[in-house]
């Protein structure tokens, strides 16, 4: 599941969002990544597309990393 | 009053990249009308546009350039990297700064629309799937002044830095502006231009319903300033940025200046909306006023690059404003449209086309008036068509007249 989730994450950030693929680990930071708050917000609508779980504003709050985001999307998801 | 000179020129244009290849295209009078394939599978009733050639945002301007800018932005940094570079204030793989005092530069764009693909990209979004799916990068993609932050951003010009919206003058209104930035003491250099794209089905039917487009489908003779079958203008897109400089700073560093932006005219024509007053109204003023302002003489412009976009209205009335001011001496005028290269590029056109007129004085030639063949009997001025005309230019004048009826001309003299 995890694995799905990472891929799913690796594909989004490739392909919208332009960063190679081995520099999406789970520990990568967005802020590493290149990513500010606007494009995390981005990228939560293209997350809704992938998997059908939105996190919101005040979910992302406390989100610095990728298994952080990972982890919200499985807690919605179960 | 301080001299304010140009000392650096960019240009992305229909059909052309870069200086070089832009002048060329003027020079040898090569169209740039083209079907756009967009356009037809959108199904618009006119489907010629003067697109700039193909490239690709993130490889140019950085990972993430497209997602995050609009494509209007992309064009105007791609110009100013460009001006700024050949202004030798920078280099262009390192867009810094360094030739000048950060905090004494200044940006200043003219833009239309702004960014017209994000609007039409974006708007269905927000009715399919509703307001949680708008892309939180709308606003800074859309917004008409991101051009000039994007600018300054890259640059690292920390000085004044505005937009100002004259429609199809708002180029030529920028160039005005930046200048009297320089003058008033606010700057020693301005990054100044106009840009945009907006090339979208929208706008483009818009345009056409006004029926301000022309509706011949030969991309070879659609665009025709000046000709008796003129029928329209064909949508354009492309930026161009001037490099303003104080005289004095230019002169400091060791610039080469290439002409000086000596008369500056604006004028409203407070008559319609979108249609000039057959006598040419407003324009008469802002073309008096710069060339009053420049102090040369009535029989001292040698050249006009006019704005001449090939709708009856428009050159008509131009031709009568140009009468208006110069009277005889009109006769000693050699006039060129470069839109039957460029197509109609909207905010863009008076930065373009003073690109043009800077590189007319460079090279002592006038580029033609590409597809002129039978010059309109009402159009009593000495056009140059079918080659280009080697003259000396020593005083060139640029007009750009906006919807709304807002007017500019620029009244550039060699150094």
């Amino acid at each position: 599941m995890s694995q799905d989730l990472l891929a799913t994450f690796t594909e989004v950030l490739t392909e919208e969002f332009g960063i190679e693929a081995d520099q999406v680990t789970p520990d990568a930071t967005f802020e590493a990544l290149g990513l500010d708050s606007l494009d995390v917000v981005e990228l939560t609508l293209v997350l809704e597309e992938k998997t059908g779980v939105k996190l919101e504003d005040e979910e992302l709050e406390d989100v610095r990393t990728v298994q952080d985001a990972m982890n919200k999307v499985q807690e919605k998801q179960a | 009053m301080t001299d304010v000179v140009i000392t650096g020129l960019g240009i992305i244009s229909p059909g052309a990249r870069g200086l070089d290849d832009a002048w060329a295209g003027a020079l040898a009078g090569r169209t740039a009308a083209a079907v756009d394939e967009r356009l037809v599978e959108m199904g618009t009733p006119v489907t010629l546009a003067c697109r700039v050639p193909a490239f690709d945002p993130d490889a140019e301007l950085g990972r993430g350039s497209a997602r995050r800018l609009d494509r209007f932005t992309h064009l105007a940094a791609i110009a100013a990297r460009e001006a700024i570079a050949h202004a030798g204030l920078a280099s262009e793989e390192d867009e810094q700064l360094a030739g000048a005092d950060p905090d004494r530069t200044g940006v200043l764009f003219g833009s239309g629309i702004g960014g017209a693909e994000t609007w039409a990209s974006e708007y269905p979004n927000y009715l399919e799937k509703g307001p949680k799916r708008v892309s939180p990068m709308f606003v800074p993609k859309m917004l008409s002044n991101t051009a000039a932050g994007t600018v300054a951003i890259r640059s690292g010009a920390r000085g004044p830095n505005m937009t100002v919206n004259t429609a199809c003058a708002a180029g030529a209104s920028a160039i005005h502006l930046g200048r009297d930035l320089i003058r008033g003491g606010a700057a020693d250099v301005v990054i100044a231009g106009g840009v945009e794209a907006g090339v979208t089905g929208l706008a483009v039917s818009a345009f056409a319903q006004m029926g301000a487009l022309t509706k011949n489908p030969d991309p070879a003779t659609a665009s025709r300033p000046f000709d008796v079958d003129r029928d329209g203008f064909v949508i354009g897109e492309g930026a161009a940025v001037v490099i303003l400089e104080s005289a004095e700073h230019a002169a400091a560093r060791g610039a080469t200046a290439y002409a000086t932006v000596a008369g500056a005219g604006a004028s409203a024509d407070a008559h319609h909306a979108t249609a000039p007053p057959e006598d040419g109204g407003g324009a008469v003023l802002a073309i008096r006023a710069a060339v009053e302002e420049a102090g040369v003489g009535l029989d001292e412009v040698d050249h006009l690059n006019a704005h001449g976009t090939s709708t009856p209205l428009n050159d008509a009335a131009e031709a009568r404003a140009l009468r208006a001011v110069f009277g005889d001496h009109t006769d000693g005028i050699a006039v060129a449209s470069t839109k039957g290269v460029t197509g109609h590029t909207l905010g863009a056109a008076g930065a373009i086309e003073a690109v043009f007129a800077v590189q007319a004085i460079r090279e002592g030639r006038i580029p033609p008036t590409a597809n002129l063949v039978n010059q309109d009997p009402e159009i009593a001025l000495d056009v140059v068509s079918g080659s280009p005309r080697e003259q000396d230019v020593a005083a060139v004048l640029s007009t750009s007249m906006g919807f709304g009826g807002q007017n500019a001309a620029l009244l550039l003299t060699r150094p």
